[in-house]
């Protein structure tokens, strides 16, 4: 900020704060020629004004106010950019166009937003650190982590905050959004594949079949992969499905149990991430399925990640 | 001029009143708009693509603005839902910006990559599908009407105007504009035939990209 706004913001400032203290004294100075207490000279409907002087309480406060205003534009930044006025008061770190030099001016700074974030580290961070270290300072395993009820709490609040707007605030998911509370994993279920999954995402990739297998080669295969969850079907559709099952056994595996390192769903349970109807079964063939998993290792930290995959990992144990 | 005379005038009481007030924003806003904190934009700041610009302007004609806001404030609360309190320097090419200063949902200026696209779409269509307490509307129409692209590269266009001289500088230190002619010239084809959720969610996706 140039030479010039300090001027223009100097100027306007004290300019009014001036004209407000000289608008009191003009204001206070009786020049009506009337002495005080006396009536003025105009009536209106029979009603006579006292020429009274302003309350000297409220005159008192307006003095007062003024020189707050004073006070306050040099304890806090105005009126030039480099100045944080005596209080030396920032709000947060500011004037900064990279990531990496404002993460490394948070060691040192003084700003508002760093005090509080310092408190709460505080008083939360030393109980936070050991639902989720040993005392040696490495982590607990994920395991151990989840028949701590505390920790689990903890994690739960996390998932809700987060994780609750896909896979819903009780983790049963809805369609498209897998179920965490079953067994059927489509990546694992174990615990340090879910925290893979947390901290990496997935992306699943089911390609569209509609142009290779053509409208009768979707009908087949669509009854052989009914077929495998027990369904009854048509058995001449289901065998030439079963036949055309090749393409497919790539990713979900000749016996159609799912592979998964490709999060390749098995196919011979009854659970359907997209839906068991013939009609939905069909579309996800004629149209592929491209399941995301955002990845959370950026946005929430390793350490509130091994929190949540505690949480996550405990839906399907026996309680 | 006498007190007497002010209150007799309405009219010109009105004007002084306006005069009056106006000090305080002169003094508190003006010298912000020229802060060279406002008019640097953030290292890794990226010019909307052409899809997402036609998203932001259904964002803007949906009134989504009206419930959620796009500015987080450098509180704990706030950073510990929604990430990394907002830069001036990431919102100096918008115009105008989205702020906005009511939060009926969530804010969003950090959205982006948080869910799949498949859930923006389940979601805008019908928020209820997956987030069962939810009040928004949902925006089903999203879904057919198609974008003909005709004003995308006019919009670039304006928008290489408005930022004029706040674009990243080159190797040689010389200020370039945010959008080349080849993004202009490829803007329609970039959009034309998409549909408006593809392009609500491609704008939705790229919120917070520069500071993560």
């Amino acid at each position: 900020m140039s030479i010039f706004w300090t001027i223009w913001i100097s100027v306007i400032t004290l300019t009014v704060i001036i004209g407000c203290a000289v608008l009191l004294k003009a204001a206070n100075t009786n020049n009506t020629g009337v002495k005080e207490g006396e009536p003025m000279p105009h009536t209106f409907d029979g009603i006579q004004e006292l020429n009274n002087p302003l309350p000297k309480w409220w005159v008192g406060l307006f003095w007062f106010t003024i020189v707050i205003a004073l006070i306050y534009s040099i304890a806090f930044p105005s009126y030039t950019a480099n100045w944080n006025g005596f209080l030396n008061w920032t709000s947060a770190d500011k004037n900064v166009t990279d990531i990496t030099t404002l993460d490394a001016r948070a060691e040192t700074s003084k700003s508002q937003y760093q005090r509080e974030i310092d408190a709460a580290e505080i008083k939360y961070g030393e109980v936070f650190k050991q639902l989720v270290y040993t005392d040696a300072g490495v982590y607990k395993d994920i395991e151990v982590i989840a028949k701590d009820s505390e920790a689990v709490k903890v994690g739960q609040r996390l998932f809700l905050q987060n994780c609750a707007q896909c896979h819903g605030s009780d983790a049963r998911g809805s369609k498209g959004f897998p179920n965490l509370t079953d067994d059927d994993w489509l990546y694992g279920g174990d615990p340090l594949t879910i925290k893979e999954t947390l901290m990496n995402g997935r992306n699943a990739a089911m390609p569209a079949w509609k142009d290779i297998l053509g409208e009768e080669g979707i009908k087949e295969v669509t009854s052989y992969v009914l077929q495998l969850s027990g369904r009854r079907v048509n058995d001449i559709d289901a065998q030439a499905g079963a036949e055309r099952f090749v393409v497919c056994a790539a990713c979900h595996g000749a016996d159609g149990k799912g592979l998964h390192a490709f999060g390749a769903p098995n196919l011979t349970d009854k659970v359907w991430l997209y839906g068991g109807s013939r009609k939905a079964v069909e579309d996800t063939l004629n149209n592929g399925r491209n399941g995301v998993m955002p990845a959370w290792k950026d946005v929430l930290g390793e350490d509130k990640i091994q929190l949540i995959s505690a949480f996550v990992y405990s839906l399907s144990q026996p309680k | 001029m006498k007190h007497e005379f002010i209150e007799k005038n309405v009219g010109l009481l009105a004007i002084l009143i306006i005069i009056a007030i106006s000090f305080g924003g002169l003094a508190q806003i003006t010298p912000l708009i020229f802060q060279k904190e406002t008019n640097t934009p953030v290292d890794t700041l990226r010019p909307y693509t052409a899809l997402e610009m036609e998203g932001r302007d259904i964002y803007i004609r949906e009134g989504c603005s009206v419930c959620h806001s796009q500015m987080i404030r450098p509180f704990r609360a706030e950073t510990e839902r929604y990430g990394h309190y907002s830069m001036a320097g990431e919102s100096v090419w918008e115009h105008p910006f989205l702020w906005g200063s009511k939060r009926t949902g969530p804010d969003l200026a950090r959205v982006g990559g948080r869910y799949s696209d498949a859930w923006h779409e389940v979601h805008l269509m019908n928020p209820r599908d997956v987030v069962s307490q939810s009040n928004m509307p949902g925006f089903p129409w999203l879904a057919t009407d198609l974008l003909t692209g005709e004003d995308t590269a006019r919009k670039l266009e304006i928008f290489n105007m408005l930022t004029k001289g706040q674009g990243h500088k080159d190797e040689s230190g010389v200020i370039q504009p945010i959008y080349t002619e080849q993004d202009i010239a490829g803007a329609k084809a970039a959009v034309e035939g998409k549909t408006e959720m593809q392009a609500l969610i491609a704008y939705l996706q790229s919120l917070g990209h520069a500071f993560k």
